[in-house]
């Protein structure tokens, strides 16, 4: 049976950056494998994907992606912007979608663009892709969209996006029946990608 | 049975050229006439329209001029049924980026992917490479105006202003005399565009139904592509007889004083 919708990804956008958080638990059915693992993947210099989904397909899907961005830039010297990177990546999970081996795998892709600023988009299984605000994957998303709906306002600054990232991960520990207890968290913006502190039990106090 | 073509048209001669290509080449020194320029605010390509028979049904608009996308457009020197072929691949090419990427593809790889096409039937298949020579003119947000050509070789190269086709060797020293870097508008582009052009036709007088000319503009963050009306190039082609009337009588003059 497919734990996807017990992983949790969250993503907001600020004024000029974009953060993405996600859990770091790996369960095999009823056993937790690992509780520090990376699920966000930086593609590029500015553009960062935070995926969950069935083991194996996130990172396959994950690194193909990766490594399809990086070529684009060694043949033609300059990066994909994130629209373009999105639009690429749906286009995959589309394909690959009516093929006899779909990627079961749910996406938030952030990133910063020089013209248009940082870009938040959300995507899932069944390629859909949209442009938003903030969103947020799995059942852990689901009790954190209404905090974010409650708590998120145009230009947000970093500190405001984290503190918005810190209640929604300690509602997911209050209410959420499945035991997430660290989440990893990554900020972008016109400096790059970046890691900021984990969110853990400690770090909510 | 295909081994008897298959040796001809893609190997090397012994003094290390490839005749084909050549050939191809010679070909396109033959044919009509394509020049394009790049200016401050703009880029236009001119071409000189070849089939003016008057039994022809005016059923295209341009015969020599294509649009490749919302930002591109090209104009093609050499085999017309060749040139049929390449344009519609670039479209295809063109197409397939936007599918992929959501966006309009950036000059340069709309060029260079093609050029690798046309490097393909230099060296295997046994098939004889395209005779046709394309200039293109585009905008992207990477680069800005960009004005391309590209041979039968399958090389290409970014150029501010170039000629293929029929004298297009005069029409380049002409442009490489007259063209200023950074100093030429639109405007001036278009006249001296028609100066050129009149050159490189010979004896021939220029008329609206001999020269065909597009441009590329950018206005409002869109790319605005327009091929000129005929009253319109009537206008530029009666300017430039203007000035050279002027400048003859200038001359005349000259040697009194």
């Amino acid at each position: 049976m497919s734990n996807i919708q017990l992983q949790c990804l969250l993503g907001i956008q600020g004024k000029d950056f974009v953060m993405i958080a996600a859990d770091q638990t790996n369960s095999h059915s009823i056993m937790v494998m690992k509780d520090d693992e990376d699920k966000i993947y930086k593609i590029s210099d500015k553009l960062a994907m935070g995926i969950i989904g069935d083991s194996g397909d996130t990172n396959q899907f994950a690194e193909y992606i990766a490594k399809n961005i990086q070529l684009y830039k060694m043949r033609n010297s300059y990066e994909l912007g994130p629209s373009a990177a999105a639009n690429f990546t749906r286009r995959n999970l589309a394909e690959y979608l009516r093929s006899s081996t779909p990627y079961f795998v749910n996406i938030l892709m952030g990133g910063y663009d020089k013209e248009n600023g940082p870009e938040l988009y959300f995507m899932d299984y069944l390629a859909s892709s949209i442009k938003v605000p903030f969103a947020a994957h799995g059942f852990g998303g689901f009790l954190s969209l209404s905090i974010m709906d409650r708590q998120y306002k145009k230009d947000l600054t970093e500190q405001e996006a984290y503190d918005i990232l810190k209640l929604c991960v300690q509602e997911v520990h209050r209410r959420l029946f499945v035991s997430l207890p660290n989440f990893q968290v990554t900020v972008v913006n016109k400096d790059g990608v970046r890691a900021l502190p984990v969110l853990n039990s400690k770090s909510l106090q | 049975m295909a081994r008897r073509y298959d040796t001809r048209t893609t190997i090397f001669s012994p003094e290390g050229r490839l005749y084909q290509v050549e050939y191809a080449m010679e070909a396109i020194s033959h044919a009509g006439t394509s020049l394009g320029i790049l200016a401050t605010d703009g880029i236009l390509l001119a071409a000189e329209r070849r089939n003016t028979n008057k039994l022809l049904d005016e059923v295209f608009f341009s015969e020599k001029i294509y649009k490749l996308n919302d930002d591109m457009v090209c104009s093609v020197a050499g085999i017309t049924s060749d040139a049929n072929v390449l344009t519609n691949e670039l479209r295809l090419i063109a197409q397939r980026y936007l599918l992929q990427y959501g966006e309009s593809i950036p000059c340069e790889q709309l060029v260079s992917w093609l050029c690798d096409v046309k490097q393909a039937y230099t060296q295997y298949g046994g098939k004889r490479p395209f005779g046709v020579s394309i200039l293109y003119m585009g905008w992207d947000k990477h680069y800005g105006y960009q004005l391309y050509q590209s041979d039968p070789s399958g090389n290409y190269g970014g150029w501010k202003a170039t000629c293929i086709g029929n004298n297009s060797a005069a029409a380049v020293s002409s442009l490489k005399q007259e063209y200023k870097e950074n100093e030429t508008t639109l405007a001036e582009a278009q006249a001296l565009a028609i100066k050129v052009l009149s050159k490189t036709l010979d004896m021939t007088k220029l008329t609206p139904e001999k020269v065909e000319m597009a441009t590329l503009t950018r206005k409002n963050d869109k790319t605005v592509i327009r091929i000129l009306t005929s009253t319109e190039v009537e206008k530029l082609i009666a300017n430039f007889e203007k000035s050279e009337a002027e400048a003859e009588a200038a001359k005349k003059q000259a040697p009194k004083s």
